[in-house]
């Protein structure tokens, strides 16, 4: 660990360097040497901050120690932009946005692999050999008990409806969700949500007159939570909240009932790549993390099949497939985020 | 019989070849055809929901505000999704303008755009694709705007599915042709069955059974049947000509030599000198020496004809050997010679006219060259699994001859011509042996002098 | 003894004829089936010599027609093939056969083994003195006692007993002797005859020596 963080400090120096050779927008950048240092590299970009996918690199490193693994923490939306557009050189993308790498896929930007591993996943955690999910991560609401106080728990989105519309004295400004414009995933569960639930439109207009707090990432948003800012956060991952609900804080993550969103983390190796074989490696060690029976490394991400989550009727992940490519069209994106800001920003 | 025929070819092989050949015809056919019957049936599955996906898009075109407007339905391209793993393409043509979708997918331009689902085959992004496309018309701005859909999708299910299905087609064709060929082969020798039991027929017949054949056939081997009873019948008649011919043979011959030996005999007591009398003595000396010859020589073509055929029946060699003596014995008596029998009841299977006569010239021999007041032992007894005729006489040796030499001469199986008289007999006696798959041994007498001849023959 | 003779073949059948008169026997000559079948009918024979091979028809119907209405002994006379005809013949109820040429001393010896087996013919003994020779058991009684001959010499005492008184050279005994033995010397007659007399020995024939000529059987 302190290696890994040594290296972390070392290449913190470097991002101003990377951001400037790319031209799309870097948040974070990480270099993990194998030993040699002069070994094969693995260039790796993704949604997860580098704290969250540390340990999984790490962990690959135990197994393969010669490969050096470099990672790019960087928005769904540049990730896809760097592939799609700049041609950027990459072994592996992993991302939370199915609906981009999907369409990565699609539009003939990924590369197909097939391993054991790959062969062992259900056929809704993959397409085409492509885009493999390793992770099934649901959007929670994380509340603050201090500011629910004397109030009932919502279970569901039309009781959440009714809670903030009876007490908007002691929720204006204070309930947080994702900025559909500008977060991948909060537009993902966004429009699964409006195709799922007649409640969405709804719950966006009384958010909107509630005066919203718009947010880019999941992260900002539970620290406002924890930190009393916010009451409430609506559409937080849940794999994000359960790293901040220690038995310390006083945070209460709530999944409601009526419908649950759940995205599948995915990884996919682009055209661009250059050492793919390598990338194999990885995706392996990825869907053998995600497989909650037999990985013995650390936990960070949730596993792909939750036994507990399986059991409840209602886990329905959003479907890997060409239908994510309906709300990235240019049209439907357009009206659907005119709906959304005439719903949210309420003058 | 059968190695001395030259076989070529097989009518069961060939038959069940062209019917294996047919069979694979079939087989390539049907795999021809289920592999494009699969191929349409995947086309088409695939049409189906293109042009269903195509439709339902063109249902949300709508025009607003001079604008057209379109929001792509969930379900046109979830239903894409939910039958196979093809990458979507897809791109809506305004009056010449990409409203939405891929700009670069090369769609029908305006003018040829017809109401009903239209589809093409063409590569895009280095893959095949499927393409459906539907017009409409919309008005915007008070004029009529043509608007086209297009959605595509990559063919590689189709691809594969139809190799499944062309393997598992060709699987099938293998199967049918594997049990189509059994089947020919079975048939092959279902159909050849008559002419296999009439060959059996043949087969089973005894050697002398020359008859014609009574049993039915089918017609195709009724020209065959016929044939072969034409054929017998010329055989039999050939043979019974044969016969007829070594009996006129014999008989033309040894009428004459009874006659001279009569005359010479009368001649023999009317002569008074004594060197007249050594003259006549000569004369029936030769004719007896020539009949006997002559004798043996027809015996000889007889046994030979009857070894080629040998029939087989079950023989009592008690009997047998009783009455050869019984025949002899009048003979032996001239010359005061005693024939002794010590007979175990045996039975071999055999022609009981061979066996008779070769037991003839062995007894024959034994008699004419024993001396006078003495005595011919015949014994049968079984050794090992067949029978054993052991013939000891008292003689000096076989005319003249020791046994040592004789045996080889015998042995040697010499030309007929060169061995008439005591070896003929033995050679008539080795044949019929032979025949019967035993053995005719010579061998001097354990006591005294003489010589023993044994015809050794097996039980079957 | 009387025999009749079916045989077509004429210097054949007049040689037998012949030859056969030599031994003392009667030969009536038959040169086809139905002229047998005649002669069948006005006498009785004591043995039909029967040659199978006959201008107007098969020895062998014949003898399967003789068969079922008479007994006389029947000796086949073939030329054929020694193997095929002869088991034909013994089941048609031949009694014996000879094969052409044929020694007439075999001829008498199978005669007399046909006629012993049938019980004898009407005259097989004959007498002189007190010697009774049966020709065909081959004993002889010489006053009381019983003796067995061996067959040559039977035949040698057949020759001196039909010919008491005469003088026989051992050239023509010789004869008589010959079928039997190709390889047979004077000096045999002389063991012969000594036996004979020997076996005679106590009866009133005896065979005399005459010197220089031959031998000659008296009766005392």
């Amino acid at each position: 660990m302190r290696h890994a963080f040594a290296s972390i400090l070392l290449s913190a120096a470097l991002i101003a360097l990377a951001g400037a050779m790319a031209a799309f927008e870097v948040e974070e950048h990480g270099r993990f040497p194998g030993t040699p240092a002069d070994g094969p590299e693995l260039r790796l970009i993704g949604t997860a901050e580098l704290r969250v996918f540390a340990p999984l690199i790490e962990d690959f490193q135990r197994r393969h120690p010669e490969i050096t693994v470099d990672y790019t923490t960087a928005s769904s939306a540049e990730i896809f932009r760097a592939l799609m557009e700049e041609q950027a050189r990459f072994d592996l993308a992993i991302s939370s946005a199915m609906d981009l790498q999907l369409k990565i896929a699609n539009d003939g930007f990924a590369r197909s692999y097939t391993s054991r591993e790959t062969t062992r996943l259900p056929s809704w955690a993959r397409w085409r050999d492509q885009v493999f999910a390793f992770t099934s991560e649901p959007a929670v609401v994380v509340i603050s008990p201090e500011r629910f106080e004397g109030l009932e728990l919502p279970r569901s989105r039309h009781q959440l409806v009714s809670l903030l519309r009876d007490h908007p004295e002691r929720f204006r400004g204070a309930v947080g969700t994702y900025d559909v414009r500008e977060s991948g995933l909060g537009y993902l569960f966004a429009t699964q949500e409006a195709r799922s639930s007649d409640a969405f439109w709804r719950l966006a207009e009384v958010l909107g007159r509630l005066d919203v707090q718009l947010y880019c990432c999941s992260g900002q948003m539970i620290d406002d939570v924890a930190s009393g800012r916010l009451a409430m956060a609506y559409n937080v991952l849940g794999s994000y909240a359960d790293q901040y609900v220690d038995p310390r804080s006083e945070l209460e993550i709530v999944t409601l009932e009526d419908y649950r969103n759940v995205m599948l983390r995915t990884v996919l190796i682009p055209a661009t790549a250059q050492d793919p074989a390598r990338a194999g490696l990885f995706v392996d060690h990825l869907l053998r993390s995600g497989n909650a029976a037999n990985f013995e490394g650390p936990r960070i991400l949730p596993p792909l099949r939750d036994p507990a989550m399986r059991d409840t009727s209602d886990f329905g992940p959003i479907r890997l497939g060409p239908a994510l490519l309906v709300y990235l069209d240019e049209l439907n994106r357009t009206a659907f985020l005119d709906a959304w800001s005439n719903s949210v920003e309420q003058p | 019989m059968t190695e001395s025929v030259r076989t070529r070819g097989s009518i069961s092989r060939r038959l069940t070849l062209q019917l294996a050949a047919i069979a694979a015809l079939l087989a390539l056919l049907s795999w021809g055809m289920i592999r494009g019957f699969s191929q349409q049936a995947a086309e088409q599955t695939q049409d189906n929901i293109l042009a269903a996906s195509v439709t339902a898009i063109a249902e949300e075109l709508r025009s607003e505000a001079g604008q057209i407007r379109l929001e792509i339905p969930y379900a046109a391209f979830s239903m894409l999704g939910a039958i196979n793993e093809e990458r979507v393409f897809y791109r809506i043509v305004s009056d010449g303008e990409t409203l939405t979708g891929y700009d670069d997918l090369p769609v029908v331009q305006d003018g040829e755009i017809s109401a009903g689902v239209t589809f093409e085959t063409l590569t895009y992004r280095g893959d095949s694709v499927r393409m459906a496309m539907v017009g409409r018309t919309l008005f915007a701005s008070e004029r009529a705007v043509p608007v086209l859909v297009a959605v595509a999708q990559t063919r590689n299910a189709v691809d594969a599915i139809s190799a499944r299905i062309s393997r598992a087609a060709a699987l099938v064709s293998v199967a049918f042709f594997v049990l189509a060929a059994g089947l020919s082969f079975w048939a092959a020798r279902v159909s050849l069955r008559p002419l296999t039991a009439m060959a059996q027929t043949v087969a089973r017949r005894g050697p002398s059974d020359l008859s014609p054949f009574e049993t039915t056939a089918p017609h195709e081997i009724a020209p065959l049947l016929a044939a072969l009873n034409r054929f017998m019948d010329r055989l039999s008649a050939s043979l019974s000509r044969s016969e007829d011919f070594i009996a006129e043979a014999a008989h033309r011959v040894r009428t004459p030599l009874a006659t001279v030996r009569t005359q010479a005999e009368i001649a023999l007591h009317a002569v008074t000198r004594d060197e007249n009398k050594e003259i006549m003595r000569r004369v029936i000396r030769a004719v007896d020496e020539s009949s006997r010859s002559a004798g043996q020589l027809l015996d000889h073509a007889m046994v030979s004809f009857r070894t080629d055929n040998l029939t087989r029946n079950d023989v009592d060699l008690v009997d047998l050997v009783t009455e050869v003596v019984n025949g002899l014995r009048p003979t032996a008596e001239m010359k005061d010679i005693r024939i002794l029998t010590e007979l175990s009841p045996l039975r071999v299977q055999g022609d009981a006219i061979l066996l008779q006569n070769a037991l003839r010239n062995v007894l024959d021999n034994a008699i004419k060259y024993s001396p006078a007041d003495s005595r011919v032992t015949i014994t049968l007894r079984q050794a090992g699994a067949g029978a054993e005729i052991r013939i000891c006489d008292q003689g000096r040796g076989v005319n003249g001859a020791d046994t040592a030499t004789l045996t080889e001469r015998f042995r040697r199986g010499e030309n007929v011509g060169n061995v008439v008289g005591s070896g003929l007999g033995l050679t008539i006696a080795h044949e019929v042996a032979r025949a019967h798959g035993g053995r005719l041994d010579l061998a001097p007498a354990r006591k005294g002098t003489g010589t023993c001849v044994t015809l050794s023959l097996p039980f079957s | 003894m009387r025999f009749l003779l079916v045989e077509d073949n004429q210097e054949l059948a007049a040689s037998i004829v012949t030859r056969m008169g030599l031994d003392g026997h009667v030969v009536d000559h038959a040169a086809a089936l139905d002229a047998a079948e005649t002669c069948l009918r006005c006498t009785e024979y004591d043995l039909i010599l029967l040659d199978v091979m006959l201008p107007d028809g098969d020895g062998r119907d014949f003898l399967s027609r003789h068969r079922s209405d008479r007994t006389t002994p029947v000796i086949v006379l073939t030329a054929r093939s020694q193997v095929s005809d002869r088991v034909g013949m013994l089941d048609l109820g031949a009694d014996d056969y000879i094969t052409k040429p044929f020694d007439f001393s075999e001829l008498e010896a199978r005669i007399r083994a046909v006629l012993r087996r049938r019980g004898g013919a009407a005259d097989n003994r004959i007498t002189l003195g007190d010697v009774t020779v049966d020709l065909l058991a081959g004993t002889l009684r010489v006053a009381t006692r019983d003796v067995t001959l061996r067959n040559r010499e039977l035949r040698l005492l057949e020759v001196f007993i039909r010919n008491p008184g005469q003088i026989l050279s051992k050239a023509q005994l010789l004869d008589r002797l010959f079928s039997f033995d190709a390889e047979i010397t004077e000096n045999a007659i002389e063991v012969y005859v000594a036996r004979l007399r020997r076996r005679l020995d106590g009866g009133s024939p005896r065979i005399e020596t005459v010197r220089g000529m031959g031998y000659r059987m008296t009766v005392q």
